[in-house]
């Protein structure tokens, strides 16, 4: 077993395409729970409307920058419809409806037609859209794959993590000038106490509505630099459903919610992590240490949900705080 | 669990996300049910040449394994049995691309009689009183199924994302039971008793003891979402990803015809089961002493648990019956539409649904809310195509929650 290039192969993951569109996915959560306590399970479907806007839009000739800004007012308007009914309601009402609002999402997505309007046109049904980030590529200034001293990636690797960094690093900005201002304040507020800021005249609905748009953006970001690093958009499970909303939410508890760089740097070691687990069970499986009528290859990659299950259920149970987080300012008993 | 699965977790070989392309041939008769094509040959080439080959198994799936390419995938004709032939008698092979590790879904709509000729398409009306039938037996299901969420959330104030599984746990076993030889009935009345277990265990190993440290409600559905998707994988990694019937009443046919539909003896066991079941629960909850603590506990915990009722033991109680009940209503789920490792989860959607619209928390709204939900999925079907039907139901969630979140038999307290 070549544990160097095992260890290479983890390095690259932390800076790699994963690590980055979950920065900027779990960003947008962040928002959401860390900042606002809100309850958001379907933090797949903004990144899969953000991802379909932008695919549907390039694919018909919209150019680039105009294709990503209808990819954002898609996320805005998926996060006002979820907001209508739910903001208004106990905590748990819209974990209830985030999570089946992905799934309608999702399931719309993959349909071919919906009441006689052929929408696989478009959406290309199960299939999805395939090869339409050229747009995308064709800014690519590298010329060749990239080699640092601890990390390399190809050409079209390259150019997505260079984006993506640099999203996430204004994200990051944005975000820390946005929960240093007044608006910041009321936010962490309504975490803290809806009734209290609600008697201090704070409109908690309104708050808490454009926090689930601001939040949403980011995961449409996060969406859109997933599709376009792989220039395909499928509406599989793993690629834009719940599964991936649990991806994002173990990201954001084990950095630590409500802080800052917590969102980011649970997503790079949480990317290494599986790649690390990933690479290790099938290098132990190539040297026949785990007999494969106990594990095969498929079964190798499931284990790596199974981790993300248990890993979500300690984390939650023992240090719900994360890494860095600070256990005041978890909003877990907020009703 | 893994030694009750492991002895048949052998048989799945293709998994789901194996990458290659794979399909299910099934026949649509001029009446009744589907059922699988065994022995079609299915060949793909590329660029002309052969590279590889199935043969349908007597569930009708094949699969072929494929790297990533352009391809042709088609159905040798001269393979199907007697009297069975392509709905569209032009579309023998299909062009398809394969992008890297990806497994795709091939689908060849065949048919019980000649090839071309327009299929015993029903008008709409006629096809209600079918849908009202299919509705009502997919909202005994659902109404079977969700008792437990609605009172374990009545009781304890946990909105329990894990409560999906025990369904999926109730369906897998006795599907494990029913491959090893028992009767489905027979594996049923095993693996009810043991979902129920898994039930208690749920209360007695995790929630018990985390209520004991004073987690948060929050907190403590977040870690249910964690059981989901652990229980949900361990289930896939031991059973694997296909979805299989029981070896009774898998395609049967036998039933009678009424009033412009058609039941079928499987559908008559169901509504059959599940009405008994849910009338004896009805009755449990109203009359016994032990369902009027429960609804005591639901409505006042402190209240109840001082006028001596032994708060932990109800919620017990509940949490056996409500996975007992879930149990019974994936193995009836299972009966009605097959097997598969993710259907707690797809029915959970649901569920929640139904629940909300009944009233969260109560014993009888789930019921109420689960047969709308049943009966609008299926009458949906006349408007929307059959892919996209559970997306109805999903917006009624939607919409009950703006005009009335407590649900149609909720107290109008305020819940916000």
């Amino acid at each position: 077993m070549d544990w160097g290039s095992i260890l290479a192969e983890t390095v690259n993951k932390f800076f790699g395409v994963q690590a980055a569109y979950f920065a900027l996915a779990a960003i947008g959560l962040n928002i959401h729970f860390g900042y606002t306590g809100l309850l958001n399970f379907g933090h797949a479907g903004f990144m899969a409307i953000g991802a379909y806007g932008l695919a549907i839009s390039l694919q018909n000739g919209v150019p680039l920058l105009l294709a990503v800004l209808i990819g954002l007012l898609a996320a805005t308007a998926f996060a006002l419809l979820l907001g209508a009914p739910t903001l208004r309601l106990r905590a748990d009402y819209l974990a209830i409806v985030t999570i089946a609002a992905a799934e309608i999402a999702r399931i719309l997505f993959r349909a071919t037609e919906i009441a006689g309007f052929n929408t696989r046109e478009y959406t290309g049904g199960s299939t999805g859209i395939n090869g339409f980030a050229d747009p995308f590529k064709d800014l690519n200034p590298y010329t060749g794959s990239v080699d640092l001293w601890f990390v390399s990636f190809s050409r079209n690797d390259a150019w997505t993590v260079t984006v993506g960094w640099a999203l996430v690093l204004l994200s990051v900005l944005f975000v820390h000038l946005a929960m240093r201002s007044p608006w910041g304040r009321v936010l962490k507020a309504v975490r803290e106490d809806e009734d209290a800021a609600r008697a201090l005249g704070k409109n908690a609905y309104s708050i808490k509505m454009q926090s689930l748009v601001l939040g949403g953006l980011f995961g449409a970001l996060g969406g859109m630099i997933f599709v376009l690093g792989q220039s395909s958009v499928q509406p599989t499970p793993q690629d834009l459903g719940a599964p991936k909303t649990f991806f994002i939410w173990v990201a954001v508890i084990l950095g630590g919610t409500g802080k800052l760089w917590g969102p980011v740097i649970g997503s790079m070691i949480f990317s290494a992590l599986l790649q690390f687990t990933d690479l290790t069970l099938r290098g132990f499986q190539e040297e026949g240490i785990i007999p494969t009528w106990f594990m095969d290859g498929v079964q190798v990659g499931q284990v790596r949900f199974i981790l993300m299950g248990l890993g979500l259920m300690l984390l939650m149970a023992f240090r719900p705080q994360g890494i860095f987080g600070d256990k005041r300012e978890l909003a877990l008993d907020v009703r | 669990m893994a030694l009750l699965l492991g002895f048949w977790s052998g048989t799945a070989a293709a998994q789901d996300d194996e990458p290659g392309f794979r399909g299910t041939l099934t026949a649509t008769p001029e009446e009744g049910d589907r059922f699988p094509v065994e022995g079609v040959r299915v060949v793909l080439t590329a660029d002309g040449a052969e590279v590889g080959e199935a043969t349908s198994g007597a569930d009708g799936t094949w699969f072929i394994a494929a790297e990533a390419g352009s391809y042709n995938v088609a159905v040798d004709t001269s393979t199907f049995a007697e009297g069975i032939s392509l709905k569209d008698p032009e579309a023998t092979s299909r062009d398809l691309e394969l992008s890297p590790g990806q497994s795709r879904n091939v689908l060849f709509a065949l048919i019980e009689g000649e090839g071309g000729a327009a299929p015993n398409v029903k008008s709409d009306l006629e096809r209600i009183p079918g849908l009202v039938k299919d509705g009502l037996i997919f909202g005994l299901i659902i109404a079977m199924s969700s008792i437990g969420l609605s009172l374990i959330f009545g009781t304890t104030g946990l909105t329990n994302f894990a409560h999906g599984e025990l369904v999926t746990f109730g369906a897998v076993t006795a599907l494990g039971l029913n491959k090893a030889g028992l009767h489905i009935l027979l594996a049923g009345l095993i693996a009810v008793p043991l979902t129920a277990a898994v039930g208690a265990g749920n209360e007695v190993g995790l929630w018990r003891p985390l209520r004991r440290r004073g987690s948060g409600l929050i907190a403590m559905l977040v870690i249910s979402i964690g059981l989901s998707i652990l229980a949900r994988y361990l289930v896939l990694y031991f059973v694997g990803g296909r979805r299989e019937t029981y070896n009774q009443f898998a395609l049967q046919t036998d039933g009678y015809d009424l009033l412009g539909f058609r039941i079928v003896n499987r559908e008559i066991w169901i509504i059959i089961i599940s009405m008994t079941v849910l009338l004896a629960v009805a009755f449990a909850v109203n009359k016994t002493k032990t369902g009027k603590a429960m609804r005591a506990v639901a409505d006042n915990r402190d209240l109840a648990e001082s006028s001596g009722i032994d708060v932990e033991r109800v919620i017990l109680t509940i949490w056996i019956a409500g996975a007992g009940l879930a149990g019974l209503g994936g193995i009836l789920f299972g009966l009605n539409q097959g097997v598969s490792w993710n259907m707690g989860f797809e029915l959970l959607l649901l569920m929640f649904a139904a629940v909300t619209l009944g009233g969260l928390g109560t014993a009888y709204g789930p019921l109420l809310g689960s047969l709308v939900v049943g009966l609008f999925i299926n009458l949906s079907t006349l408007i929307v195509s059959s892919e996209i039907k559970n997306v109805g139901a999903l917006l009624i969630l939607g919409v009950i929650l703006l005009v009335r979140p407590q649900g149609i038999l909720g107290r109008g307290e305020r819940i916000g």
